[in-house]
């Protein structure tokens, strides 16, 4: 990625860049030829459907098409940003995403540490083993077993009630408040081993030699943990955390809509779930105002993007371009 | 470090003590990791071992509760409801499989010749095609218009829609890319100078030394294939011949959360001398089932997947 924006922004001749003539052209018109139909594809399955973004401006009707529909200007945004219940989508999506993102992070950083000071090969290799199994696992499948452990007979109200810190089965998913933290565990238990995974290839690419100048100036184990291996972290730490800025407002669909319930839909609802409402719902279909929420969602993602990279660059950090 | 190296100075006199003071912290610490890790495995291994003891127990006991790792009244029939008795999760399971196994093939395929492309060094275009599917990354039409176009295109009410929408995709480009781009390039010069073509090139020389990223990429790709639903729900919802595993399992799913919303006290008593099934074991069996091959797989799979997240090293 970089590769590609730094070639253009650097005014003189690149070296190695091969000068364009007719029959270098010619030498590799197979290149070209394929590159052809890969563009076509790009074109027809990415880039098409942001001409679609025009629906937004109108009165969608699917009979009569972007041509025929009926121009409704700016209308569609007005109408999203009065409902309420749009505003409360944006606001859970936001809250789910960043909690998912900050405890994602320091909780897949905290495991690597913690698997790296293991030093039985054996054990480290099974612990890491199971820790990346429910990556694998559908979101179908991760909330069957949410629904199954919290439910009134489920484990952990087996569990509370044997240790009489309740007397009743707890409603776990009917309650509001509990929506997000649950979410959030999800999050943690099936995607946690994976994450660690590419913060504990960096910790193994680490100097070795500054463990053991720390050892020499006294350095117990948890300073090497401070003052070595998270450093070490930090290069990796800022590029995923960047990368998954713009993944923020995508992190909530699949789990929110599949956990959700009538009882929690006031916390629980996303954008993507609000949009796939205006998608599905045959009494009040509105591809329009769907379209326009899709607008608004990828635009902040892209803002979320080119400011962070920014900060980054500003501050001298790892950037994605 | 310089902190490091304070500590030091003050630490100087009392080596001895510090030392016997480190070996103990040293236990300590390590007996509390053992225990957090030994702790962070049973929550991750638990639920699902959990679900394999109820889809073999009995419909009605596995009501009460309180089954935990091992089944109380053994039965397959949840098994058999599951695997013959329902029409619908017989045609996910088919169109899964051929979904898998189709759009595996051809997204790999699709993947690795971009990435050739990419790759060259000397490819006149090389900048500019970058630059159009990284874009892809980021800037995405959404659910509707996606959803309008391949009505247009009628993609919808069909089995294409699973295999050539998502078959290109920038993320994986770029990990495949990267790898590529580390074969030395006095290879392809020799195959060339032996009067090699590009094509030849890609299918002699860069693919047999790709294996390993291949793999990795199939493996996502078959991952994802394997456990989607949304699509099946999205454009083929009217279209059930065209189901997936997962969908189907999710309305399984639903449709017992709802029968069960408020947990029925008075069936869970009953207890009758032939085995009965219930949806709750109904659905763990179900569960169990969808999840078997890739467990099975699992542990023939995983050196794959390590090395291929840490190759594709997010950037050059």
């Amino acid at each position: 990625m970089e590769n590609t924006l730094s070639t253009k922004k650097t005014k003189q001749v690149d070296t190695n860049k091969t000068p364009f003539t007719v029959k270098e052209l010619k030498r590799q018109w197979i290149l070209v030829a394929i590159a052809v139909v890969y563009v076509v594809y790009g074109i027809i399955f990415y880039y098409l459907p942001l001409v679609g973004w025009i629906m937004a401006f109108q009165n969608f009707v699917y009979a009569d098409g972007i041509t025929g529909s009926k121009w409704v200007g700016l209308y569609k945004f007005q109408f999203l940003f009065r409902d309420p219940t749009f505003l409360k989508v944006i606001r859970n999506t936001f809250a789910m995403g960043a909690l998912n993102l900050v405890f994602s992070t320091v909780v897949a950083i905290a495991f690597a540490i913690l698997l790296n000071e293991v030093k039985n090969k054996w054990f480290k290799k099974s612990i890491q083993t199971i820790s990346y199994l429910p990556h694998f696992l559908s979101w179908i499948i991760v909330v069957a077993i949410v629904h199954d452990a919290l439910t009134s007979t489920g484990i952990i109200n087996e569990l509370l009630m044997k240790f009489h810190i309740i007397d009743m089965p707890f409603p776990f998913l009917g309650k509001t408040e509990w929506f997000w933290p649950i979410v959030t565990f999800s999050h943690l238990w099936k995607e946690t081993g994976w994450n660690a995974i590419i913060y504990l290839a960096a910790i193994t690419s680490i100097d070795p030699s500054l463990y053991e100048s720390a050892s020499i100036d006294g350095a117990g184990r948890f300073q090497k943990m401070r003052y070595v291996t998270l450093p070490g972290l930090r290069p990796t730490i800022m590029i995923l955390l960047l990368m998954n800025m713009g993944n923020v407002l995508n992190a909530g669909f699949e789990l929110q809509y599949l956990l959700g319930n009538g009882l929690v839909q006031d916390v629980s609802r996303t954008i993507d779930i609000y949009i796939l409402d205006w998608a599905l719902d045959a009494r009040n279909l509105d591809y329009s105002l769907g379209t326009a929420a899709g607008i608004f969602k990828t635009v902040v993602s892209m803002t979320f993007i080119l400011v962070s990279n920014y900060i980054a660059k500003k501050r001298g950090d790892e950037r994605l371009f | 470090m310089s902190d490091l190296s304070a500590n030091r100075v003050s630490r100087m006199g009392d080596g001895v003590s510090r030392k016997k003071k480190m070996a103990t912290e040293d236990l300590i610490f390590t007996i509390i990791n053992t225990t957090f890790l030994v702790l962070f495995a049973i929550v991750t291994l638990y639920p699902v071992l959990n679900t394999l003891a109820i889809s073999f127990n009995d419909g009605n006991d596995a009501v009460r509760g309180g089954i935990h790792l091992w089944p109380r009244i053994w039965t397959l029939r949840n098994y058999d409801e599951v695997i013959f008795q329902r029409d619908g999760i017989r045609i996910g399971a088919k169109i899964t499989v051929l979904r898998t196994v189709i759009g595996t093939i051809t997204s790999l395929a699709a993947n690795a010749l971009l990435s050739f492309i990419l790759s060259r060094k000397k490819f006149l275009f090389k900048s500019g095609l970058s630059l159009f599917w990284v874009i892809t990354m980021y800037a995405s039409g959404g659910m509707i218009p996606t959803l309008i176009l391949f009505r247009y295109l009628h993609l919808t009410s069909s089995f294409w829609v699973y295999v050539i929408p998502g078959m290109v995709s920038a993320f994986n480009v770029m990990v495949m890319r990267t790898y590529m781009a580390g074969i030395p390039d006095s290879l392809e010069e020799a195959a060339q100078l032996e009067g090699a073509g590009y094509m030849r090139i890609f299918w002699s020389i860069v693919t047999p030394l790709c294996k390993p990223v291949y793999a990795t990429i199939a493996l996502f790709v078959a991952v994802y294939h394997w456990n989607s639903w949304f699509d099946a729900m999205l454009y083929n919802r009217f279209d059930p011949q065209y189901t997936t595993l997962q969908y189907e399992l999710r309305k399984l799913l639903d449709s017992v959360s709802a029968s069960t919303g408020g947990q029925v006290a008075g069936t869970s008593l009953t207890s009758s001398a032939v085995n009965t099934i219930t949806p709750v074991t109904v659905r763990a069996a179900a569960t169990i089932a969808t999840m078997a091959p890739i467990i099975a797989l699992y542990p023939f799979l995983q050196r794959y997947f390590v090395t291929g997240l840490t190759i594709g090293g997010v950037k050059e």
